[in-house]
């Protein structure tokens, strides 16, 4: 019997294991799928990771090797090249490899790291033919990053997404050339630095509100159209350009990860995708905690230790202390807030600052985050140059809870300033 | 010098050697692509049709009725995923309704069994997911779910185990007719042969030309398709069928035996071997469906895909000797019910050829079974009794499909080894999710790569040329 099993090595699982082990949980077990700790990280060798963390750009492997060596410098017991194959509602996880066999291992407390994959050709239907050369950015970044291999000479990219971004300047210094980079949407889903760094530092035209709707060639791509959309995003006839390439890249969305989740009975909200918690990273299920792109989404990894570090903490609280009352509020969105993570606030959390995450529908050059409680408002923020591509984080102070309002919401939403 | 000499291994082509292999006859199978199951038979709704289609009286219905039968016998044998599901075909308005009344008849005269007409109230109830525009369906019990490529690999693997030879990459160019027949393939090879079965699908018209006259011309018509994910594999529990039209059987709507959700085809005449989807085919297939089960979530979406099928001028299949050769056995305008009549085709080419002349002696022994490991099916012990036998069943390559590196390798030395991505996917699965390979494709191609003896810039995704990766990065 473990005290707590955490599911995932990357970034969240780590930042989550280390965070219970320095609250005092001693029998912890990581089970990483992958032959190494780190998860995606390892792949992403480009730099600019850590600078909230650790006060420095490192690489992807720099910044979860920090990570690791934290790990490592506890008693924290890790199988790697281990893949669960089931959660139950009880905490027991089942796992399988290959010195192990087929085993399971149960817990006080399980916390969710899975992550999350990419979204594929076939989730947005990419007509024309189906030939090799079509991969999506990670899959190309493991190739070259992890493998050593190139994934083609002439490349367009679909979707301007981070690892699109990254991809087109990691395959432009190989020697690639990188054709164009397409987005359906009239703003880029990716940080404004990485479309500065990325695409235009190299010349790489970034199409917005275009999009590919065909992909030709028998036995490898030999070329894709590109049509103009118009506001409903269908493409516009007559705007055709064809494009001479050898492959094309899809970055086209990344997909929470859950499907542990969904066996584990834990209801997931359609919004994010992931799990819904409460302040502190429990799911809905008892002694389950979820962190990091399993839960929801995050532009940056520095966001994912921060998240993944309440959840070990909150973990190892639960692990020591049992369960806090459920009495809580559901937080609901309005006026362009798209999500928030929690979506439950305990009244009683314990928490002095309860961390909420939250993402807009929309470009806004200044705009308040007005947090309410029945029409009444409890806490405003400032930001400037929000973008749906970044994730906005508030630190909602427990004091300002309306906890004797007889009301069991909080409103989050958007409020433009007007220029 | 062969007895017989089959040309093409689809699903048609692997029933008839499956057939043949069990006589004291030397059997050459030629494929032109890298696999079994590359054409039609790798892409179309994968049913097991009960049989109330074809025209009472026609070789097709007594083909597709007894096909299905055999269909599930092999399959169930073969360890071939299968499952008699049922099917329905609904009726939005009086004019369905009378198709339904007709489609009854038609079973009642073809000998299909466990079939009735039902209310709408009574198929919502099976079906709680169908429109409620439904006013009537028609519910044929028999009706069933199949693994196509399986079925296809998994006759054309114990052919191979008795004897047949399979030539991969293997394209007939021409077929000289003297005493006996002269097969020359593009890579130059000859073999001889007294009797010849044309199983090319959709090139077979083309095949039948090359020793005489034109008889028949394949019209090929395209059926694209949506795959969508197992979350959506539960929508229904039956095929759903609508009315058919003359153009097919219309748009389905369908589980399939992995758990996910098939719907489609369309149909859309096409140039041979163009498989390629189309925005206003796919939107039509989508809205169609919706008419039959209004609740399908198309953004759970995992695959498009185009099958073609081989139609022709005739209604019926094209069976028997071509009229300008002797000894040569057409097999042709193999179409819907094409998949679910496979069997009985094979068994029926046997017949003919015994007409035709050949002299067919039953072998002493006859292998008729075939090992699959399906790790995520065992039990926990077997799982574990498997790993510790061989360590690779216990590494997890295909997350989405739960598939081992144990699995692949089997697949990559098997009685028909895979020799590409997607023929891995087609042996067991990996790849087949919701990621469609993002995360184990690499790691695939790794494998293949070293199970082959090949470098993995040589590996192919599915054909010859299909190569997934350009070069090694520049090395410092």
């Amino acid at each position: 019997m473990y005290d707590l099993i955490v599911i995932g090595g990357g970034p969240a699982g780590l930042a989550a294991a280390h965070a219970a082990w320095e609250k005092g949980v001693r029998k912890i077990l990581i089970l990483e799928r992958d032959r190494e700790l780190g998860g995606i990280l390892n792949q992403c060798i480009h730099n600019g990771f850590g600078v909230k963390t650790f006060g420095e750009a490192l690489s992807g492997p720099e910044y979860a090797a920090r990570f690791e060596e934290l790990v490592e410098n506890t008693g924290i017991e890790v199988k790697t090249d281990t893949m669960v194959l089931d959660v139950d509602p009880d905490r027991n996880v089942y796992a399988v490899n290959p010195t192990d066999g087929y085993v399971t291992y149960s817990a006080k407390a399980v916390i969710l790291a899975m992550g999350c994959r990419e979204r594929t050709r076939g989730a947005i239907s990419i007509p024309g033919s189906r030939p090799a050369g079509v991969f999506s950015a990670g899959t190309a970044q493991r190739y070259m990053n992890i493998d050593g291999f190139m994934v083609g000479k002439r490349v367009v990219i679909l979707g301007s997404g981070d690892i699109g971004l990254i991809m087109a300047r990691r395959l432009t210094l190989e020697g690639a050339k990188v054709l164009a980079c397409v987005e359906i949407m009239p703003v880029s889903s990716g940080l404004r630095a990485n479309i500065a760094r990325c695409l235009e530092d190299f010349g790489i035209p970034l199409l917005l509100s275009h999009t590919v709707t065909e992909i030709r060639g028998d036995r490898r791509v030999t070329g894709v159209t590109v049509q103009k959309v118009d506001d409903k995003m269908a493409p516009i006839p007559g705007t055709e350009q064809y494009f001479d390439c050898d492959t094309l890249l899809l970055s086209v969305g990344l997909l929470p990860e859950n499907e542990l989740t969904k066996k584990a009975g834990i209801d997931l909200d359609p919004r994010t995708r992931g799990a819904y918690v409460f302040e502190n990273r429990e799911t809905e299920t008892e002694g389950i905690f979820a962190c990091g792109n399993v839960l929801h989404v995050h532009d940056l990894v520095d966001y994912v230790s921060e998240e993944a570090k309440f959840a070990g903490e909150a973990a190892a609280e639960y692990i020591a202390n049992g369960e806090r009352p459920r009495d809580s509020f559901s937080v609901t969105t309005s006026g362009g807030v798209t999500y928030t993570v929690p979506q439950k606030i305990r009244k009683d959390s314990g928490m002095k600052l309860i961390n909420v995450y939250l993402r807009v529908n929309r470009k806004v050059k200044k705009g308040d985050i007005v947090v309410a409680s029945a029409e009444k408002e409890i806490a405003r923020y400032h930001k400037e140059n929000l973008a749906p591509g970044e994730m906005i984080t508030v630190g909602l102070p427990s004091v300002l809870l309306p906890v004797n309002s007889g009301s069991d919401t909080l409103n989050v939403s958007l409020e433009e300033i007007a220029q | 010098m062969y007895d017989v000499v089959i040309i093409g291994c689809g699903v048609t082509g692997a029933a008839a050697a499956y057939e043949l292999a069990r006589y004291d006859l030397r059997i050459a199978i030629l494929e032109a692509e890298n696999d079994v199951a590359t054409g039609s038979s790798k892409a179309n709704s994968a049913i097991l049709h009960a049989g109330y289609d074809p025209a009472p009286g026609t070789l097709m219905a007594r083909l597709n009725v007894e096909g299905n039968e055999m269909a599930f016998r092999i399959a169930e044998k073969l360890h071939v995923p299968v499952e008699r599901c049922g099917s329905l075909v609904v009726a939005f308005d009086e004019n369905d309704e009378k198709h339904i009344e007709e489609l009854y008849r038609r079973g009642v005269e073809n000998g299909v069994p466990d079939m009735r007409i039902i209310t709408g109230e009574e198929a919502r109830q099976l079906e709680p997911n169908l429109s409620e525009e439904v006013r009537a369906a028609l519910l044929a019990e028999s009706a069933g779910i199949i693994n196509p490529w399986d079925y296809t690999l998994a006759m054309a693997e114990v052919a191979v185990k008795n004897g047949a030879e399979l030539f991969l990459n293997t394209k007939v160019t021409a077929i000289e007719k003297g005493e006996h027949f002269t097969i020359r393939s593009s890579k130059g090879e000859k073999f001889e042969t007294r009797y010849v079965i044309n199983a090319a699908g959709v090139n077979s018209d083309i095949i039948s030309e090359l020793v005489g006259e034109r008889e028949f011309s394949v019209k090929p018509t395209a059926g694209e398709y949506f795959l969508l994910d197992k979350s959506e594999g539960g929508r229904v529990s039956r095929v759903i069928f609508q009315c058919p039209n003359e153009l097919g059987k219309g748009v389905l709507v369908s589980k399939t035996v992995h758990g996910n959700l098939i719907v489609g085809p369309n149909a859309v005449e096409t140039n041979r071997g163009d498989t390629s989807t189309t925005r206003d085919g796919l939107a039509y297939v989508q809205r169609t469906a919706l008419r039959s089960v209004p609740s399908i979530q198309f953004r759970e979406n995992i695959r498009n895909f185009a099958g073609i099928r081989a139609n022709t001028e005739f209604d019926e299949f094209i069976i028997g000797e071509s009229k300008s050769a002797k000894g040569f056995l057409n097999l042709a305008g193999i179409k819907s019910p094409g998949l679910t009549a496979a069997a009985a085709i094979g068994k029926y080419a046997g017949e003919l050829l015994r007409q035709m002349g050949l002299s067919m002696t039953e072998k002493e022994s006859f292998d008729d079974t075939r090992e699959v490991v399906r790790f995520k099916e065992l039990s926990d012990e077997e799982k574990n009794e498997l790993i510790k036998k061989d360590p690779a069943y216990g590494r997890v390559i295909c997350r989405c499909e739960t598939v081992t590196e144990g699995e692949i390798v089997a697949a990559l030395h098997s009685v028909i080894p895979a020799r590409s991505v997607n023929g891995v996917k087609r042996r067991c699965n990996a790849g087949m999710g919701r990621c469609q390979g993002g995360f184990c494709s690499p790691r695939v191609c790794r494998i293949i790569a070293r199970e082959l003896g090949i470098d993995e810039t040589e590996v192919l995704e599915e054909k010859e040329g299909s190569n997934i990766l350009y070069s090694r990065l520049k090395e410092v």
